[in-house]
């Protein structure tokens, strides 16, 4: 049934159309059903702040912001790091504790190297007077940027905790996995993000 | 195997033996629904309080030297957002929803008991952070519970050093906090469901505050924005809603920003946010009249269906805040329609809750006298609704005391009236106790006439246009003497109702020293939480199995039957005699 | 029984209340009476439903209150019904939207030989200015205003030397032609709002918003700002005069233009620089 069938059903009679063996909606774990919303919610904020952006632009004071090359760096950084959790992912799902582990160090470190990088590039454009201040088009820079980077802490935690547990002497490859695969999805869809809001920062 | 965190088994669920681990920092949904209600309602007092304070101001002005016009525009600002954010919106969520969405369906707990608790402390710090304000120096803000930029942060307006900045980091946490347990209430409800439990079998209070949860996701990443922005650009001078400006004669360093900006992002929210209140209030009356009245609520379809269509419009309406805002004026044709089309559905949830009376058996119980209650108010402030959605009668009542007693009839007094005869309902269930039924009823009366008292006059007071947020009309010539003494009037109503709540606190201290048991299920209602093996329930909600559910959550005086009520969990043709209805 | 009957009072009470009450919209003053009848308008058809409603809610807690051995019917939905009533509301709405679109299409419409004034609001006061006589206002920005200069009109545009301000919170408008009111805030959000004219709107800093209506009846009108505008919002109140054509041409021709008043102010400069 799709949910329109599902919502038009008489619940006063249709006793016939219900599958007692079954519990809940969607076929994935609860964690995995939290994140897609919580990623809804991430993208809602992220199409609210685009709206916010181009009614701001409108206005004549808009001096565009020049884009330091190191950001293309940073982006490659995120790719890399988005594979290593994917790797990490693929790993664990094969039985492989030994990669499991490489792949969630390595995914962490080229998050936090994209996070220094995202950095460098405030330092840089800071030291040219590019200040937030300044004009629109910068406080959206830093905006999104900053944003962005919070949601990339944000994750560094969820990732701390399974890296942490993937060193006990009792883990659970299965339990591990499942972590890691959270961690892999929230990383995919946040350099999405970051991809939209590089090539709208692009384009515009 | 998808679901195995929520398994019968329930040697899966932390079990804490100490006093702080139960009580304190417990992971139990009904405790945290229960901290939620005490520190919502609590600070729900606090807002009480600066209403008193308000009114005094507006009934008697001068007689009071402690309420300038600093304290007043600051007492106003706290308590509108008090009452809108830190006490509905954590009420209806974070307690009852807590409190009955696993019950209701039939699950242990959350499916993120962690994430719950969480939430709750994540709320506390928001309220603290919120409260500090009255201590800060230049105290709260007065920027009204719109928080406008440019004059928020700007001087002229009390609280705009240090409260403004307090208001916005407590509503980034707020937002935080109601994040953390919207994806807890969301994802239970889609996946923790139990056995024979589908969507269409849901009680409506279900609907009413999953629908509700998934618009304040939506919405309020809206308020987190513009949140964000005021608060740069009052620290830092950026200019996303700062044009340029004079302020007391003196050139600010903004340039370019735009006000407007900020109201298409905060009604963007604001406006969902009147359904965030409203919806579980539809959802939980729907349960309750139902439940009274022993008999089916009339069109659960079409109620379901007007919920989700009326979560869907909320997305579409919310200029009509801003018909007067400078915006393109053109934009009123658009949302003046839309806003008129959102009475449709609204108007057919009035319409079933009538008809679920109709060919009752009215228990004119204390839940029911508030439910009923609530109908009325609810047809009363939705009609004033028409008046102000449609752009061209907007136009004169904007900003006057119309839209006061206008929104405080939708959504202040109406969800209030629903509060009360949710908790008078579910108290049985919560503390185990019985409520004294004669206390419950002088609470009811006061509480009921009073507001009408309050907010009828107050519409006319609009028409006649008294713009609101006023600290003293100085004597304009267009308001007759009447007028001052009709605010008194209003005034004394308003002390008075404020005093009836007492009311319903010394009920809850003498039921609770009282003691007197509770029967299980005491209204003979059918929805799972009354079906519980223990009562109140215990952590784990249904000891060793999970309930099963056979029916839809309304199966009341089903012909034939013996019993007037079939519990959800009754299986089919357990009663030989009840003459059920197959597909 | 008490809950059926009180419903019914509160009900009638309710009506009764709306034509005794003393207080109702103030006179008008402008060409906006299609606002007060769309208002009419949405009052009669709410009150109906208002009361129909309310009257078979009471009828209902009355009938069908609980009494021993009463059992209530079983009816899950009625398809008919409430397509009907769904239906009836479509139309109820409809009639009530119409109405207020066919006003506010005039709303939006700004006449073409509207007499063009501005109001400035700052906190907490207003100021005026009409353009001179070559009938348009000179370029305006907050980065020219000085106390001198509190319009902030640009010194060098020549469109603004022969404008005409106004600066005691006192503006004056003829009658017998539609008025386009151009509105300018230095620092914060205000609202033109004279209750008498039904029509009102935002002041905005950064931008122009603007709005307009024919005066009709000569009379001296409150000026209240409607839009929270800080600590002293409740005192920013101005007197708007409605005066027939050539009482309003001899008054504006007393009034100094701004050419007029930076001359003046550049004299003053100098016998202040002379006497030191």
């Amino acid at each position: 049934m799709n949910i329109f069938q599902k919502l038009a059903v008489k619940p006063w009679s249709d006793d016939a159309h219900v599958d007692m063996t079954v519990e809940g909606g969607f076929h994935a774990t609860p964690a995995k059903v939290g994140l897609r919303f919580f990623l809804f919610v991430v993208s809602v904020l992220f199409f609210l702040l685009t709206a916010a952006y181009f009614m701001r632009k409108g206005m004549i004071d808009w001096v565009k912001l020049p884009l330091p090359p190191l950001l293309m760096v940073n982006t490659m950084v995120l790719v890399a790091a988005s594979f290593a959790l994917q790797w990490a992912k693929n790993s664990g799902r094969d039985g492989n504790l030994k990669n499991l582990r490489l792949g969630l160090v390595l995914g962490g470190v080229l998050t936090i190297g994209f996070l220094v990088g995202q950095m460098m590039v405030w330092e840089d454009l800071s030291a040219l007077g590019y200040f937030a201040a300044t004009n629109p088009s910068n406080a959206f820079f830093y905006l999104f940027t900053g944003l962005h980077g919070l949601h990339m802490v944000g994750g560094l935690v969820a990732w701390g905790r399974a890296t942490s547990s993937a060193w006990r002497s009792d883990a659970d490859v299965e339990q591990l996995t499942q972590r890691t695969d959270l961690c892999a999805a929230y990383w995919h869809y946040l350099l999405l993000i970051w991809l939209y809001v590089f090539g709208l920062l692009i384009i515009t | 195997m998808a679901h195995a965190t929520m398994a019968d088994d329930l040697t899966e669920l932390y079990h804490p033996k100490t006093f702080i681990g139960k009580y304190i920092w417990s992971q139990d949904h009904k405790v945290i629904a229960i901290q939620y209600t005490i520190t919502a309602v609590s600070v729900g007092l606090v807002a009480l309080t600066l209403s008193w304070f308000m009114r005094l101001q507006i009934g008697f002005p001068g007689m009071f030297e402690f309420i300038d016009a600093d304290s007043y525009y600051q007492f106003t600002t706290m308590h509108g957002m008090i009452m809108v954010i830190y006490l509905l919106t954590a009420l209806f969520l974070g307690g009852f929803g807590n409190y009955l969405i696993p019950l209701m369906i039939g699950a242990r707990d959350m499916v993120f008991p962690y994430l719950n608790m969480l939430s709750y402390w994540v709320y506390l710090l928001s309220v603290i952070i919120l409260m500090a304000s009255f201590f800060a120096p230049g105290g709260p803000t007065g920027a009204g519970w719109t928080l406008y930029p440019p004059q928020a942060i700007l001087a002229g307006t009390p609280g705009q050093e240090w409260g403004i900045m307090l208001m916005l980091t407590s509503l980034i946490v707020f937002i935080v906090a109601f994040t953390m347990g919207g994806l807890n209430y969301v994802t239970t409800v889609l996946q923790a469901r139990t056995k024979g439990m589908t969507l269409m079998r849901m009680p409506l209070s279900v609907w009413g505050i999953f629908v509700a949860t998934i618009l304040g996701l939506l919405a309020f990443p809206a308020l987190l924005v513009s949140g964000i922005m005021m608060s740069l650009d009052k620290l830092i001078g950026t200019s996303f809603f700062m044009p340029a400006i004079v302020s007391m004669g003196e050139q600010l360093e903004y340039s370019g920003g735009s006000p407007v900006l900020f109201q298409h992002l905060f009604w963007f929210f604001g406006h969902p946010e009147v359904y965030i209140v409203a919806l579980p209030a539809f959802g939980i009356v729907s349960d309750i009249l139902s439940t009274h009245a022993r008999k089916n609520i009339f069109g659960y379809r079409m109620m379901v269906w007007a919920i989700l269509v009326i979560g869907g419009l909320s997305f579409v309406v919310w200029a009509h805040h801003m018909y007067v805002s400078g915006m393109n004026p053109f934009f009123g044709f658009f949302f003046a329609t839309t806003t008129l089309i959102i009475a449709v559905p609204t108007a057919i949830k009035v319409y079933n809750w009538v008809l679920t009376l109709w060919k009752g058996d009215i228990h004119l119980t204390v839940p029911m006298l508030f439910a009923i209650g609530f109908i009325f108010t609810f047809i009363n402030g939705g009609i004033t609704g028409l008046f102000l959605g449609n752009v061209a009668v907007d136009v004169p009542l904007s900003d006057t005391y119309f839209v006061v007693a206008h929104f405080h009839m939708v959504m202040g007094v109406s969800p209030v009236l629903v509060v009360f005869a949710a908790l008078y309902h579910w108290f049985p269930k919560i503390t185990g106790y019985e409520f004294n039924e004669r206390l419950g009823k002088i609470h009811f009366w006061g509480t009921f006439l009073g507001t009408y008292a309050i907010y009828l006059p107050m519409h006319y007071l609009g028409i006649l246009g008294m713009p609101r947020r006023y600290y003293d009309y100085l004597d304009a010539a267009f308001i007759p003497d009447s007028a001052y003494l009709m605010n008194q009037s209003i005034t004394i109503a308003a002390l008075i109702v404020g005093a009836f709540q007492m009311v319903f606190f010394a009920n809850v201290i003498y039921s609770l020293i009282k003691k007197k048991k509770s029967d299980p299920n005491p209204w003979n209602a059918t929805t799972l939480e009354w079906q519980t093996p223990d009562n109140p329930p215990v952590h784990g909600n249904w000891g060793p199995t999970l309930p099963v559910v056979h029916r839809w959550a309304y199966d009341y005086s089903v012909p034939g039957a013996e019993k007037d009520f079939l519990p959800q969990n009754m299986p089919r043709g357990a009663d030989p005699n009840a003459q059920e209805e197959h597909t | 029984m008490i809950f059926a009957i009180v419903i019914f009072l509160l009900t009638i009470g309710t009506v009764a209340f709306h034509f005794w009450s003393p207080w109702y919209l103030t006179e008008l003053a402008s060409n906006w009476s299609g606002m007060d009848d769309a208002l009419t308008i949405t009052f009669v058809i709410t009150g109906v439903v208002f009361v129909l409603i309310n009257l078979f809610l009471a009828y209902a807690v009355f009938k069908y209150r609980h009494k021993e051995g009463s059992r209530a019917d079983y009816e899950p939905e009625n398809k008919k019904l409430e397509l009907w009533l769904t239906g009836l509301t479509s139309i109820g709405v409809v009639a009530l939207l119409a109405p207020g679109l066919v006003v506010w299409a005039d709303f939006v419409d700004v006449p073409e030989d509207a007499m063009v004034v501005e109001a400035v609001g700052q906190q907490w006061t207003w100021t005026f200015r009409y353009p001179g006589d070559d009938g348009i206002l000179g370029a305006a920005d907050p980065t020219f205003m000085t106390i001198d200069n509190p319009f902030g009109l640009n010194p060098d545009d020549p469109y603004g030397q022969d404008d005409i301000v106004v600066e005691d919170n006192e503006g004056h408008l003829p009658t017998g032609g539609p008025v386009k009111m151009l509105l300018r805030s230095k620092d914060v959000l205000h609202d033109f709002y004279v209750p008498q004219i039904r029509a009102k709107m935002d002041l905005v800093p950064g931008i122009e918003t603007y709005f307009w209506f024919e005066p009709t009846r000569v009379g001296e009108f409150e000026i209240l700002c409607a839009e929270l505008c800080g600590t002293g919002h409740y005192t920013m109140r101005g007197l708007l005069v409605v005066q027939e054509k050539a009482d309003f041409d001899l008054w504006l021709s007393e009034q100094p233009t701004f050419g007029e008043l930076s001359a003046e102010a550049v004299a003053e400069l100098s016998t202040e620089l002379s006497t030191e």
